[in-house]
């Protein structure tokens, strides 16, 4: 019994070994990073998107969709995603710093 | 102090999994395996799966079969053409894969797979098992589809629709014509990889004729009456290089049925007649051979797939993902290919862990270089549906027509980087 315990418990940092999950926000967030690198460390000229906060990747993507700030392209990808993804995708980011 | 060593751990976690028979390992192994994947074909999507796989779950054994030591990529070989870029630029490694991701690299051919027996046969003489199967082998051409066009005269008239030695013999065959040449390009009917592809490539020949050839021409002898990007690719040509790019559409003669490789000429069905100087040929494509061989394609010679885990309909266990696979809405493109090796990934390992995949999304995005500072792009973010991969009508377009010089140098600039991202996304490369 208590081995048994012991083992469920230690099996949860067996599972968060994986370098990424598999959850909705990660499966969104990775249609990002072709452009923007993995986990959204850009190695050129696209901006890198790791390591800002999920208020402003939520702010801004909206603001993209919605054409309040100027893209050349992003306004085209964020039309892709409803409010609760952009949320989902920037919780998923944030955790890259 | 914790009783138990790292290594005592993992095997009892190993037990525990095979106790639960959801883990392939047994009870003393070192290592706890949970699945073996072997992919086939390590270019965009088949390297990008390998990646993915085992970041989302280093507990299942990935072996990547590929017959190059190194991966050129197709995307910027137009560059190189031009003489922008040398050959290096686009080359890519193996080391990252095999040395950070810990995959098994096996350079070698793979000439059969078993679907009963899940195996696979390689040129060397050994075979390799697998759990799950992943084919990205990309495209081969319809020899039999342009009278006169094999294999072997694509060494004299190049299609460069593979990159590497194609690539340098129509760069150099371009440098060695004279000023006033004709250059023709005959794209095929559709689907083909990389749609905009062939009209990239005649604004990028124009940009090097340009500054060495003024005089010369390109003739674009296309077997369809439209292409990608049309309006901005024409406007883009007029902005840049008035004159000197001509389009003849599918319909009105432009469709090559025929060629004649010790005059350089070309014929449609009508018997008329193209003279060039220099001549990329272009031919209909398929799936790469070994999908045929497999018999994982209908008639059309693409792989039908579940296109929510890239799941052959042909054979259980075995999925097809990039140019190979029929992906819907999805264009024949590499970063098509980067996007579904990623959903693949995340099917295959869900599948072998027994949970549920969460709802995939996909995406892509063409940019296209109509010259060195002028670029433009067309995109799209995707959902599964019933009726499979559909776009998300709201998303992606092209770029705006008539916009400012200012707009096409920042999308030329983002050109850039999105190779440098997509490679890294894949290989590691430029980190
Ligand atoms: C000129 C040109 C420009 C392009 N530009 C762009 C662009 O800007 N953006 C974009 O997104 N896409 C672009 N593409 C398209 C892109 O190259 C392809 O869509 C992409 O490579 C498809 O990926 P894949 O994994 O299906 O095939 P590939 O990347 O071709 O990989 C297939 C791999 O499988 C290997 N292989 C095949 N058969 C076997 C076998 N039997 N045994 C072992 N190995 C095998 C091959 O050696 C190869 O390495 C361009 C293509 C061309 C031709
Ligand atoms: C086709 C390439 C491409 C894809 C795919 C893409 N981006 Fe972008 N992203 C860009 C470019 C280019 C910019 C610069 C703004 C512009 O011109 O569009 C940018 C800018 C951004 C910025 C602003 C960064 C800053 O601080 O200025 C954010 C945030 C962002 N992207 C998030 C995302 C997210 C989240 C996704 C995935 C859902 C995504 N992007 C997918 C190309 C891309």
């Amino acid at each position: 019994m208590k081995i048994f315990a012991f083992i469920s418990i230690l099996l949860l940092p067996v599972i968060t070994q994986a370098e990424m999950p598999i959850t909705r926000g990660s499966m969104l967030a990775l249609s990002c990073t072709g452009c923007h690198g993995t986990n959204g460390k850009s190695p050129g000229a696209i901006p890198t998107i790791a390591g800002k906060s999920a208020g402003y990747l939520i702010t801004i993507m909206k603001d993209f969709r919605d054409n309040r700030i100027f893209s050349t392209v992003m306004g085209r990808q964020a039309k892709g995603y409803t409010d609760e993804e952009i949320t989902l995708i920037a919780e998923y980011l944030t955790t890259y710093k | 102090m914790n009783p138990f060593s790292r290594r005592q751990f993992i095997k009892l976690v190993g037990a525990v999994g095979a106790l639960s028979s959801l883990s392939a390992c047994q009870f003393g192994e070192e290592k706890v395996i949970e699945g073996r994947v072997v992919i086939v074909g390590g270019g965009f999507g088949g390297a990008t799966c390998a990646k993915y796989i085992r970041r989302f779950n280093p507990n299942i054994e990935v072996t990547l079969i590929e017959r190059d030591a190194k991966f050129i990529t197709c995307p910027f070989s137009n560059m190189v053409l031009a003489g922008l870029y040398g050959i290096d630029w686009i080359t890519h490694e193996y080391t990252a894969l095999r040395d950070k991701y810990s995959v098994k690299i096996i350079q070698d051919t793979v000439i059969d797979i078993e679907p009963i027996a899940k195996k696979v046969l390689l040129k060397g003489g050994k075979s390799v098992h697998y759990d799950r199967l992943v084919m990205s082998p990309g495209i081969d051409f319809q020899w039999d589809a342009i009278e006169g066009y094999t294999e072997s005269i694509s060494h004299q008239i190049p299609h460069a629709w593979k990159a590497g030695a194609q690539t340098l013999l129509l760069r150099d065959q371009l440098q060695a014509m004279k000023d006033g040449g004709v250059v023709i390009i005959a794209p095929p009917r559709n689907p083909f990889r990389c749609p905009p592809g062939p009209y990239e490539r005649a604004g990028l020949i124009a940009h090097y004729l340009k500054q060495h050839k003024p005089k010369s021409k390109i003739l674009i002898l296309d077997a369809k009456d439209t292409f990608s990007k049309q309006a901005l690719f024409t406007q883009g040509w007029a902005d840049l290089y008035p004159g000197m790019i001509e389009w003849v559409e599918g319909s009105f003669g432009g469709h090559i049925t025929g060629v004649d490789a010790k005059t350089n000429t070309l014929y449609n069905s009508d018997k008329e007649a193209y003279k060039g100087d220099v001549i990329n040929i272009i031919p209909p494509q398929k799936a790469g051979l070994i999908a045929h061989k497999v018999g994982l394609v209908n008639e059309d010679g693409w792989c039908p797939i579940n296109q929510r885990t890239f799941e052959s309909q042909k054979h259980a266990d075995i999925h097809v993902i990039g140019d190979a696979c029929i992906g819907s809405k999805m264009p024949k493109s590499g970063f098509a290919a980067n996007s579904q090796a990623k959903v693949c990934a995340a099917a295959i390992v869900t599948s072998l862990d027994g949970t549920e995949m969460p709802e995939p999304s996909y995406v892509n995005t063409c940019y296209s270089l109509i010259g060195p500072d002028y670029g433009i792009s067309v995109a799209a973010v995707y959902r599964f549906t019933e009726q499979g991969i559909m776009k998300i009508k709201a998303s992606g377009g092209v770029s705006p027509q008539n916009a400012h010089a200012d707009f096409r140098r920042k999308e030329a600039h983002y050109a850039i980087g999105w190779y440098m991202s997509i490679t890294n996304d894949i290989f590691d490369s430029f980190s």
